[in-house]
């Protein structure tokens, strides 16, 4: 570990190309939290993304390239944080399968992945955050991205740091645990299914009333921000990480209002 | 069936808009979904045995040519014959001299994919044998001219008012003052035209959900106990079975029934369990003079050693269609193949080419879904990825799509391209989105924008943001 003369962890942030080109706020909001739970950010400018459009095309070599390349700018921090289940899995889960019987690179991409964590589950799970410092008077309803819940188990860790936003109240959508139908390339390959599936997912979301609808993934929250203000819905959306840095006065996800 | 997997988008498209079908859809989304929970939650070991269910699935295709040759031998001891057919053609010729041989004119069936697979009633029918469906479901759709669009709910792509109108139309030997409007008279209905059918079949043909090495048996499940008619009523009784279907043991059948029935309808298990070791016996009250299995390869055994194995550990619950989002969405017709769902996504391309069925793993969203139910715990979105990158490999994916992402990766590969590509993006779409801070219509992303709104960029980029700050020394 190669922990600075702070004393604190030096943290990678892995800002995702989705945050960085739409969303530069949560990559902000990302590193507040993360300072906040006692470590130091550090933004190296030679990422790009993850890989996961190639990855999910079937295009191998240049998964393995980016990987590659990925692995090399983060692989001097004490921990590598995304504020997205999507990429996270990716680095976590999938990196490792794509240099499985790799001489050289099996073992230093293993050690890499077992660094990188999503960012809400970083701050729960290892650095043992129970709350935040964050009001928020608003109900919000939270929706479950699939790779974050079901590839990295994250799905009480958000609620339980949203309790703790002051003036906060949680409405629980039906089956918050739905695919919202974004599915990366998938959504523009198979334009008119995805636009079935997220038309079921604004609905139940519409259904809770809520002010304002929170997700951990901006593929997932740029595909229901779409499709609520396509509808005419006033609903603001945020990355829940915006809600739980306090920083929610800029404009939401596709901006406000009808 | 016709088989329609290369036109998946237009099958799609036509279901999206069939409101009929997505009301009968939206009942499987709800009605499946909460039964397969709550069995699981009533069941604490159910995930021990999951993973109990894919070990023994693992050890049996590991030694397969073992366990086939024990099955075989035991078949024969119980006095009944095992038929080896390598490809679909040769399983129904299998099926046909049979029929032959024993003058069979009409031919009763059990539910059965398989025989679907190998599309054994329009053969039957071309060489004047009549196929008589007895599941309901399978009944009804036979009256249509349908195939089934579910693998364990053949007909759920129904609502009973077009039952009640086909039985109206087929069964013009009833009063048409009869009263049809409730299920319990078109069951009552299906069953008493059914019941005579029973009795005229020369052979009964079944398929099966799992043969037992050690004893020679096969095993099927039903909720109707029509399979029981039909294996046990005709002098003859056909199984046809594809190769994967054999478990080692009783024991190993036993287990793994546990959380076949919990998690295709909910149910602890299914209303009937049937075991069939050979024909009748001297001493037996009754049952078929003959018994046949036809073990059907027709692709399986090039999945063994490849990365599609664990497919071959598929028990056919439908647990991940009842799940899959794009199954709710469009229904199993528009797969196009007998197999729909995420199953179907890997085993289509598997059976019928990745050249055929190419549509078929790339119609998902990766919501991981499928496989969280998986009783075999079937790595299916995995799987879907890499008939993806078979695909890639052979250039069979579009080349639009081929090309955008290699221009994508080039500049992926390259940080600082990439940055001042995204800066000039970034800029350009936050212009776009004005005050309003979002795109209705873009044309280069009319895909997304076609149903959607794109959420427009704040502004710079994340990275120049940093960038910029930590040259002032503002830091974070």
């Amino acid at each position: 570990m190669s922990i600075e003369a702070s004393g604190k962890p030096r943290v990678g942030l892995f800002a995702t190309c989705l945050v960085d080109l739409f969303r530069p706020s949560v990559g902000f909001a990302a590193a507040k939290l993360i300072e906040e739970a006692g470590c130091e950010v550090h933004v190296p400018l030679a990422q790009t993304c993850c890989g996961q459009p190639a990855y999910n095309s079937g295009d191998t070599k240049d998964t393995r390239e980016i990987a590659r390349q990925v692995i090399e700018v983060f692989e001097g921090f004490d921990y590598v944080v995304a504020p997205s289940g999507s990429c996270g899995a990716m680095l976590k889960k999938h990196y490792p399968d794509l240099f499985k019987g790799d001489a050289k690179w099996e073992a230093r991409c293993r050690r890499f992945s077992n660094k990188v964590f999503e960012l809400v589950s970083f701050l729960t799970d290892v650095r043992g955050m129970t709350g935040v410092a964050a009001r928020l008077d608003k109900s919000v309803t939270y929706h479950d991205s699939c790779s974050g819940l079901r590839e990295l188990g994250i799905a009480q860790q958000p609620r339980q740091l949203l309790s703790t936003v002051e003036g906060l109240k949680l409405k629980e959508m039906a089956g918050s645990d739905v695919c919202c139908g974004f599915g990366g390339t998938f959504c523009v390959k198979y334009s008119d299914i995805s636009a079935t599936i997220v038309s079921k997912k604004t609905a139940t979301i519409s259904a809770t009333g809520a002010d304002m609808l929170l997700a951990g993934d901006m593929g997932c929250l740029m595909n229901m921000a779409g499709k609520l203000k396509r509808e005419g819905s006033a609903m603001e959306v945020r990355h829940v990480a915006e809600v739980l840095a306090g920083m929610t006065d800029n404009r939401p996800i596709a901006g406000s209002g009808k | 069936m016709q088989f329609t997997a290369p036109q998946f988008k237009q099958n799609a498209a036509r279901a999206l808009v069939d409101p009929q079908l997505q009301k009968a859809l939206n009942n499987v989304e709800k009605g499946f979904i909460a039964k397969r929970a709550a069995a699981a939650a009533a069941l604490p070991e159910f995930d021990a045995l999951r993973d109990n269910g894919r070990d023994i699935k693992n050890h049996t295709l590991a030694h397969l040519d073992l366990y086939l040759e024990a099955y075989e031998a035991k078949v024969k001891e119980a006095g009944g014959q095992v038929h080896w057919a390598e490809g679909a053609e040769d399983a129904r010729q299998i099926v046909l001299d049979i029929c032959r041989r024993t003058g069979a004119r009409t031919v009763t069936k059990g539910k059965s994919m398989i025989t679907e697979e190998i599309n054994l009633n329009e053969f039957l029918e071309a060489q004047g044998i009549e196929p008589v469906e007895t599941d309901l479901g399978e009944y009804i759709i036979q009256l249509r001219g349908e195939h089934p669009s579910h693998i364990i709910a053949p007909a759920v792509h129904l609502n009973k008012e077009q039952v009640e109108e086909d039985f109206r139309r087929v069964h013009t030997h009833l009063p048409a003052s009869r009263d049809l409007t409730a299920p319990e008279t078109l069951l009552a209905e299906a069953r008493q035209v059914l019941r005579a059918r029973y009795f005229q079949a020369d052979i009964g043909i079944t398929g099966a959900n799992f043969l037992i090495a050690e004893t020679g048996t096969s095993v099927i499940v039903t909720n109707e106990g029509n399979g029981d008619l039909t294996q046990s009523l005709p002098r003859v009784h056909i199984v046809v079975a594809s190769i994967e279907k054999i478990v080692p043991t009783l024991e190993d059948c036993s287990q793994i029934l546990r959380v076949l029935a919990r998690s295709a309808t909910g149910q602890d298990i299914s209303v009937y369990t049937t075991f069939s070791t050979g024909p009748r016996r001297d001493e037996d009250p009754d049952g078929p003079e003959e018994y046949h299995v036809i073990l059907l390869d027709n692709g399986r055994t090039a999945m063994l050693g490849s990365e599609f194995q664990d497919m071959l550990r598929c028990i056919r619950c439908g647990a991940c269609m009842n799940h899959c989002p794009v199954y709710h969405a469009v229904g199993g017709h528009a797969y196009g193949s007998v197999y729909p769902g995420p199953m179907g996504a890997v085993l289509t391309p598997s059976l019928f080419g990745v050249d055929q069925s190419g549509h078929l793993p790339n119609a998902s969203t990766f919501c991981g879904r499928c496989e969280s139910v998986c009783p075999m715990r079937i790595p299916l979105p995995k799987m879907m990825r890499h008939w993806r990158e078979r695909e890639f490999e052979r250039h069979l994916n579009p080349a639009t799509a081929r090309y955008g992402l290699g221009v994508w990766a080039f500049f992926a590969k390259r940080p600082k391209l990439y940055r001042s590509l995204t800066g000039i993006g970034a800029r350009m779409l936050n212009m776009i989105g004005g005050a309003k801070g979002r795109i209705s219509s873009l044309p280069l992303a009319s895909g997304w924008t076609r149903h959607r709104d794109l959420p427009a960029p704040e502004g710079k980029t994340f990275t120049e943001q940093w960038a910029a700050r930590q040259a002032a020394g503002k830091g974070a």
